[in-house]
């Protein structure tokens, strides 16, 4: 008797193991008029389309997920909250900007099965963890904010078939900020801190290489970790190549403790300060105290000359729907990534008699990639064959007023340089 | 009969041998570094000053809320792993009361009287939070297999994070500055930054106070009795519930004043602020020899200082390229070092001066 209780829980252990196996493995399916070889997201008369963030909207970085997750809100607020008479439903789980929040939020996510598309992550440290676990589940993602060259990479791997972006190439990035290092600074020597991240790290490589590229000598290229605290050594050590500008493009937190120490450092007093888009917030302002006076950013230009009388709208409905400016520089991002998702679920989608709606994920995912001369807010989207589909508009700003009340990017901190001169 | 004598070569295990090839790696590695960056003479004397004040003061937060660390296994023989818990709790609270006082102008008109309401809240409010954590979480455990209170104290800790997420929110927030600590002193022809020089002079003074109260006060030898023996200690009629929680509320506030000196040389606080001093105090405690008090104001100090020294003293001279990613490193390899070749610590395991 008890060798039969055994056996049966054996049989029900494998069956449960291998049946947990095939699902996700589902071959080619036809639901309704759909054939798709990946999966249909079926849904019924009246009922929601689901759509799925991931950000991080708690922690030292909220400022980053809430901006995007604002993006996201006014974008279904502009069709109106409906697609092809069907409801949008907004769900979303935090992502914490590293990779274990990447990995629980992405796999929440995949769990649910009647999510059609995702808009996220933030930090590129959570989508390269991900992304295959959201692709997978046949769930395509469109990031705001990841900037890290590697996600768009030739060589990055089919699990990130699924992958796209509104946000630039760091590739942009790093060579704007090496562009003004050498050319309106006039720096000889640049020292690059990273946390380890692969948006920092690749970040702060391309800087590297392209202000060498401009004649530049990089006298140090350091590493900390995200949850250092204590950064007066490794800027004394800095401080021995002296450097004419430190590019540290890491977050908030520990980009505040260097900004801060690195102005009680004898060598560095002179030494200009330059950060990038993960900290370019009035949270930064916070943490950095009056040390950020004068320090440069590179973050999106967002400025209405750049991007047009359409933003200025949506700032005014941001304005009255939140009752403050923006926090961060993706918000247009995230508002693009959503209206790209709608436009290629409205190309894909179909309807039977009966009022059901059916979503082939191939489908979706191919529409997506389709994507061409899209005019979002940030500019005409393109998308090229790994999902890069951005319009760079990358400027230089400087902090000029280190009261985070006074957060309003373009006057504080002030756009100072853009290297494009063309619309 | 016949004695069996063997040679010293039979007598070798392959885990001795692995251990004696470990120990010689190490001090191959360490002093072909030192003797690498020495020689390249890339860093200056000031350098190095610099490199030991940052240390010494890094340090003396951490020997501080590792005295919490160390009292309680002294006495309890149970790590209380919410301790950095108890450390964020004093400073993110006293936050509030700083920057009440910072927008009244009260801060920099008054200093001195300013930094000591600081620290008195967050010594306080630290005691009240180690105090009740011993009542509520680990007392009904007292007789519990030793498991039982250390997965306890893991839970308490993830309990007073999220609770204090919950009642001040997850973001940072930043101290605000003193007028008098901004800049440095010129102290011996070298300028030293101010809060550093507060930092050590306060955390000296503390540790000065808790040892002479631990071996001079009656209740502090209440203590050691209790550490010694708890049983026969209250057969001699100490309230051992008593020490007991007095031992918590003097770790806790000794945490709290770390909390308020971490503030102000790092100005950042966040529910999560606890996690990471907790870990390294905790491995202070235990380089110094856990249970022994001056062993964790020596641990501490000497963590803080291999931390800030190390990654340029020894990893540099490797030519390892960006060496302070690797300063967490160099501490717990300091830590696994000692757990393999002197369990007891640096001064030995003990916080009375005899043990059972």
């Amino acid at each position: 008797m008890r060798r039969l209780n055994f056996l049966k829980i054996f049989v029900a252990l494998v069956l449960v193991t291998v049946g947990a196996y095939l699902v996700p493995l589902a071959p080619a399916a036809t639901v309704g008029p759909v054939t798709d070889p990946i999966g249909v997201v079926k849904i019924g008369k009246g009922e929601p389309i689901v759509i799925a963030w991931w950000f991080v909207v708690e922690g030292p970085d909220a400022s980053l997920g809430i901006d995007t997750k604002r993006g996201v809100e006014i974008a279904v607020d502009d069709i109106g909250g409906k697609l092809l008479g069907h409801p949008i439903k907004l769900i979303g789980e935090n992502s914490g900007c590293n990779a274990e929040g990447g990995v629980t939020a992405a796999t929440k996510i995949a769990a649910n099965k009647q999510v059609v598309a995702a808009v996220g992550s933030n930090c590129s440290s959570e989508a390269v963890p991900g992304v295959p676990i959201l692709w997978k589940a046949g769930i395509p993602t469109v990031s705001p904010s990841n900037t890290a060259p590697i996600l768009t990479d030739p060589k990055r791997g089919p699990g990130y078939d699924g992958y796209l972006r509104t946000a630039h190439n760091d590739k942009v990035q790093g060579r704007v900020a090496a562009e003004f290092a050498r050319k309106v600074l006039k720096a000889n020597k640049a020292a690059t801190i990273h946390d380890g991240s692969p948006y920092a790290e690749q970040l702060a490589a391309v800087f590297a290489e392209n202000f060498e590229k401009l004649g530049g000598k990089i006298v140090a290229r350091e590493a900390i970790s995200p949850t250092d605290t204590d950064m007066r050594p490794v800027l004394t050590r800095i401080s021995l190549g002296v450097p004419d500008i430190i590019y540290y493009p890491i977050f908030i937190a520990a980009g505040g403790h260097v900004t801060r120490q690195a102005k009680e450092i004898g060598g560095l007093k002179k030494t200009a300060l330059m950060g990038a888009d993960g900290m370019f917030s009035p949270d930064f302002l916070r943490a950095a105290g009056p040390a950020a006076l004068g320090m440069y950013h590179t973050s999106p230009d967002l400025s209405p000359e750049a991007l047009g009388p359409r933003y200025v709208e949506f700032l005014k409905k941001h304005e009255k729907k939140y009752g403050e400016k923006p926090l961060a520089p993706f918000h247009a991002h995230a508002y693009d990534a959503a209206m790209m998702i709608f436009e290629a679920i409205k190309k894909v989608a179909k309807t039977d008699a009966a009022g059901n709606l059916y979503i082939g994920r191939k489908a979706l995912r191919d529409a997506l990639y389709a994507t061409k001369n899209f005019k979002g807010l940030t500019g005409i989207l393109t998308c090229n064959q790994w999902g890069d589909c951005a319009d760079p508009k990358i400027a230089v700003y400087q902090v000029v007023n280190t009261d985070p009340a006074t957060w309003n990017p373009g006057v504080n901190p002030k756009k100072i340089w853009t290297p494009y001169v063309k619309r | 009969m016949i004695a069996i004598q063997r040679i010293w070569w039979q007598r070798l295990s392959f885990v001795n041998l692995f251990l004696w090839a470990f120990r010689i790696a190490v001090i191959v590695v360490v002093i072909w570094g030192t003797a690498g960056t020495l020689m390249a003479g890339k860093y200056q004397r000031e350098h190095w000053i610099f490199f030991t004040v940052f240390g010494l003061a890094q340090g003396g937060i951490y020997a501080l809320i590792a005295l919490g660390y160390t009292m309680v296994y002294g006495i309890l023989r149970m790590i209380n792993f919410a301790h950095g818990e108890v450390f964020m709790s004093g400073a993110y609270t006293a936050y509030f009361a700083a920057a009440a006082l910072y927008n009244s102008g009260y801060l920099n008109r008054h200093p001195l009287i300013s930094f000591l309401i600081l620290l008195s809240i967050a010594m306080s409010v630290s005691m009240g939070v180690a105090v009740l954590l011993e009542r509520i979480a680990y007392r009904p455990l007292r007789y519990a297999p030793r498991l039982v209170p250390l997965i306890t104290a893991i839970g308490a800790s993830f309990f007073l994070q999220y609770t204090f997420r919950g009642l001040y929110g997850s973001g940072f927030k930043a101290y605000p500055e003193f007028d008098v600590l901004k800049g440095d002193w010129i102290i011996f022809g070298v300028p030293v930054l101010r809060t550093q020089v507060l930092v050590l002079v306060a955390s000296v003074l503390m540790m000065v106070g808790l040892y002479t109260f631990v071996m001079r006060t009656k209740i502090g030898t209440a203590m050691r009795a209790v550490s010694e023996d708890m049983d026969a200690a209250a057969l001699m009629g100490v309230n051992v519930d008593r020490v007991i929680a007095i031992t918590f509320a003097v770790g806790g506030a000794m945490a709290g004043a770390a909390g308020v000196l971490y503030a102000m040389v790092f100005k950042q606080v966040h529910f999560f602020m606890g996690f990471v001093p907790g870990i390294k105090a905790f491995t202070s405690a235990v380089l110094g020899g856990i249970g022994n008090i001056p062993g964790a104001m020596l641990g501490g100090m000497f963590l803080g200082l291999i931390e800030s020294i190390g990654p340029a003293l020894i990893l540099d001279g490797l030519g390892i390229v960006a060496p302070y990613q690797l300063k967490d490193v160099i501490a717990f390899t300091m830590l696994v070092m000692v757990l393999i070749f002197r369990p007891s610590g640096i001064l030995g395991e003990r916080l009375a001066v005899k043990k059972a």
